[in-house]
């Protein structure tokens, strides 16, 4: 066995797959608007996921995250109408990891404020050239994608795709690599002076972190119809991503998932209730958020867990 | 507390007695929209889709609401139910699914946007609502009418409206008014792209001498090198496929270095009063733009009159904003004339129905709204319609005077 696993990791697979079962129960329950709301909590839960894959153990900010969305959803423009799905899907993933190994080569040496400084113009560069591409060869930027995916099986596809983050993530922090990682994210001089080759490990899990959120965008595609460089390369997605990683706490492999569903459904609460005030709301809970809980929904969960645990001994 | 309960049960009772009784009673006809309130898009969202939908409503609740036969032939307000659907097309997809599932909205508007209208036509084709898009400029109105046949489409495409700008060069070329040289420029976007698609063979059918056809990035900030080379080329027409930032720049430009052609068309926001007001009435005499509409018309000027007070003072822009309002008034007929909440009954009214709007008679043909406006003209003041030159109102174009 590659992974012999201890009791308390083979409950908590089982546990996650009976909940992965439960989950894609679904859309048989519901199709419309609760299903819409899964969709995109299952988005974000599977690009937060990929993005603490990199972002978490190596202090990384990475604001890429549209750059790898958008291209994913491009290569379903391109590919849709002739190739089957799944080859579309493993040509969306090859793209995202490929942009990420391109660009972790290039830039992965800086560290700090400007590697997110330079992440977040590598998702405008990206948009550019994809606009320079379609207005000189294509003379169009819009395209049209007309591919028959019911939300069930994109929501299921989502499912899926969280599943292989997690697994990824679980088995990464077991590896030689997980324990590299955690060394650079600690201190990268250290790193280097023990003998990681830092600069191999953070490309090889960036590419693996841009092919996951790649496959994200490839499978929201058919869910837009219709795609330009402004609606695939979408800034927020980046800023939200991040965001709901952090409220979530980074740190831990679940720390993204417990992120990511209190945030939607109370952005989306705000916005239904207030359609006119949603930003200023939003902002106002951020606030409140990092005040009093500066660790993390993770980081405070495992507290109150203590906490519990602590007193019933 | 027993008792409290029996209370309670038996004035449940009743009032669920009351209810079926009075099955046929209806309080109010639910109208679900969701649209840019933040983000990219709500400007625009801010100019043609929220104005239109805050006056619409306002108009027909003053008059008592939409008359409804099914309701005892009794006129019944309107209730809106909005949302902010960020500039995100998933949102957009899930703001109509709340609307379609949880809010259980009669009828939903269109979004706002060619992205969120495509986005969410099969969420409005999944639950049989009508979807009369008006802010989505696309070619492929015909087609999208035979995907989803639920789906409307009313403000034309590119090919249109290029073709269109064309055939009025051409005939003022025919009454010797302007030459042949012809200067294009356009934004390297969505709208940019499809108009001169369209444009390029026109112009070559027609025989025009296009001395200049380049493009530019979306956000160009510094337009005045575009401006200086095309004056050393001295066209009789310059034509600029512009966004909002751009159309501003290009007048600002041409009119600092005294680039004055005979014809001089800008895109997206040339019809817009935030245009005329910046630059003033007597600067902007004789600019063409992306657009029109019947102004002098009385429902026209009633219209701009009802949308100002609506508004805040506000004019609506000569474009989109006219067309969103007949979108309001078309579905506001077509559940008249049906006489009941029936979705399908509805959709096929406005297929087939002609309807009595601000922008005149209004009759779809495939869902599609035929030869829509494409070039107007700021002549004294008011952006006059000039082209699709047969339609009623159209105006005769005046040759450019020097900037002033």
């Amino acid at each position: 066995m590659i992974f012999p696993m201890q009791r308390r990791e083979v409950i908590a697979v089982a546990a996650s797959m009976a909940a992965l079962a439960l989950l894609a129960g679904l859309p048989l329950a519901d199709d419309g608007f609760w299903l819409a709301l899964a969709i995109t909590i299952a988005s974000y839960v599977a690009m937060a996921t990929a993005w603490a894959l990199f972002s978490g153990p190596t202090n990384y900010v990475s604001l890429a995250t549209a750059a790898f969305f958008g291209s994913g959803a491009y290569v379903v423009s391109a590919l849709a109408e002739t190739a089957p799905w799944p080859v579309v899907l493993v040509a969306a993933a090859v793209v995202g990891a490929l942009l990420a190994l391109a660009t972790g080569l290039a830039t992965l040496r800086l560290s700090g404020m400007y590697f997110v400084i330079f992440s977040f113009g590598l998702a405008e560069l990206i948009r550019q050239l994809v606009t320079y591409y379609q207005t000189q060869f294509t003379g169009s930027v819009g395209r049209y994608i007309f591919v028959t995916i019911s939300a069930a099986e994109i929501y299921w596809q989502l499912l899926g795709l969280c599943a292989i983050g997690l697994f990824a993530g679980w088995a990464i922090n077991r590896s030689r690599l997980g324990f590299a990682l955690r060394v650079i994210g600690d201190d990268e001089t250290v790193a280097a002076h023990s003998g990681i080759d830092t600069a191999r490990a953070k490309v090889l899990l960036f590419s693996i972190s841009g092919a996951l959120i790649a496959l994200v965008g490839a499978v929201m595609a058919p869910r837009f119809t219709y795609i330009e460089p402004q609606i695939a390369y979408n800034p927020m997605v980046s800023f939200q991503v991040v965001i709901m990683a952090l409220l979530g706490g980074a740190k831990r492999l679940w720390g993204p998932l417990v992120g990511v569903i209190p945030f939607v459904l109370l952005y989306e609460w705000i916005a239904g209730r207030f359609p006119n005030h949603t930003h200023l709301l939003l902002g106002l809970v951020f606030l409140l958020v990092v005040y009093f809980v500066p660790q993390g929904v993770s980081g405070w969960l495992e507290k109150a867990w203590r906490k519990l645990q602590g007193k019933s001994a | 507390m027993r008792k409290h309960l029996i209370g309670t049960l038996a004035v449940s009772a009743a009032l669920m007695a009351a209810g079926l009784v009075q099955a046929q009673e209806i309080k109010s006809i639910k109208i679900g929209t969701a649209a840019a309130k933040t983000g990219p898009g709500a400007g625009g969202a801010g100019v043609t889709h929220w104005p239109n939908v805050k006056l619409w409503v306002a108009q027909v609740n003053k008059g008592g609401g939409i008359l409804l036969k099914s309701a005892g032939n009794k006129r019944v307000p309107v209730e809106l139910i909005e949302y902010d659907d960020r500039s995100s097309n998933d949102d957009a997809v899930k703001a109509i699914e709340r609307l379609a599932t949880q809010d259980k909205a009669d009828f939903i508007i269109a979004p706002w946007g060619t992205g969120a209208n495509l986005a969410t036509a099969p969420v409005f084709a999944k639950y049989g609502y009508p979807q009369i898009a008006v802010t989505s400029v696309t070619d492929k109105g015909p087609e999208l009418a035979k995907r989803w046949p639920n789906s409307f489409w009313l403000l034309g495409g590119g090919q249109h409206m290029a073709g269109s700008l064309v055939e009025l060069l051409k005939k003022m070329n025919a009454e010797g008014k302007i030459g042949k040289k012809v200067a294009m420029v356009h934004v390297a976007d969505g709208y940019g792209l499809d108009m001169v698609a369209g444009a390029r063979p026109a112009l070559k059918a027609a025989g025009f001498d296009v001395v200049y056809d380049k493009s530019y990035p979306l956000g160009t900030q510094d337009l005045s090198p575009i401006v200086n080379e095309i004056k050393g080329l001295n066209p009789d027409a310059f034509i600029a496929f512009s966004y909002p930032p751009d159309t501003f720049g290009f007048t600002e430009q041409s009119k600092i270095a005294g680039f004055n052609p005979k014809v001089f068309y800008v895109g997206v926001g040339g019809a817009f009063p935030v245009y005329r007001n910046k630059f003033s009435a007597a600067t902007i005499e004789g600019v063409m733009g992306t657009g029109g509409w019947d102004v002098a018309s009385p429902k026209i000027q009633d219209y701009i009159k009802a949308h100002k007070e609506a508004n805040g003072g506000n004019e609506p822009d000569a474009w989109a904003s006219s067309v969103q309002y007949a979108a309001l008034e078309m579905l506001q007929q077509a559940i008249e004339r049906v006489g009941a909440l029936d979705r399908a009954a509805v959709t096929k009214e406005l297929g087939s129905g002609e309807f009595d709007t601000v922008i005149g008679k209004l009759k779809l043909k495939g869902n599609v709204r035929e030869n829509p406006w494409a070039v107007g003209q700021w002549q004294g003041g008011s952006f006059y319609g000039l082209s699709p030159t047969n339609l009623p109102g159209a105006h005769t174009p005046i040759l450019k005077p020097a900037w002033k």
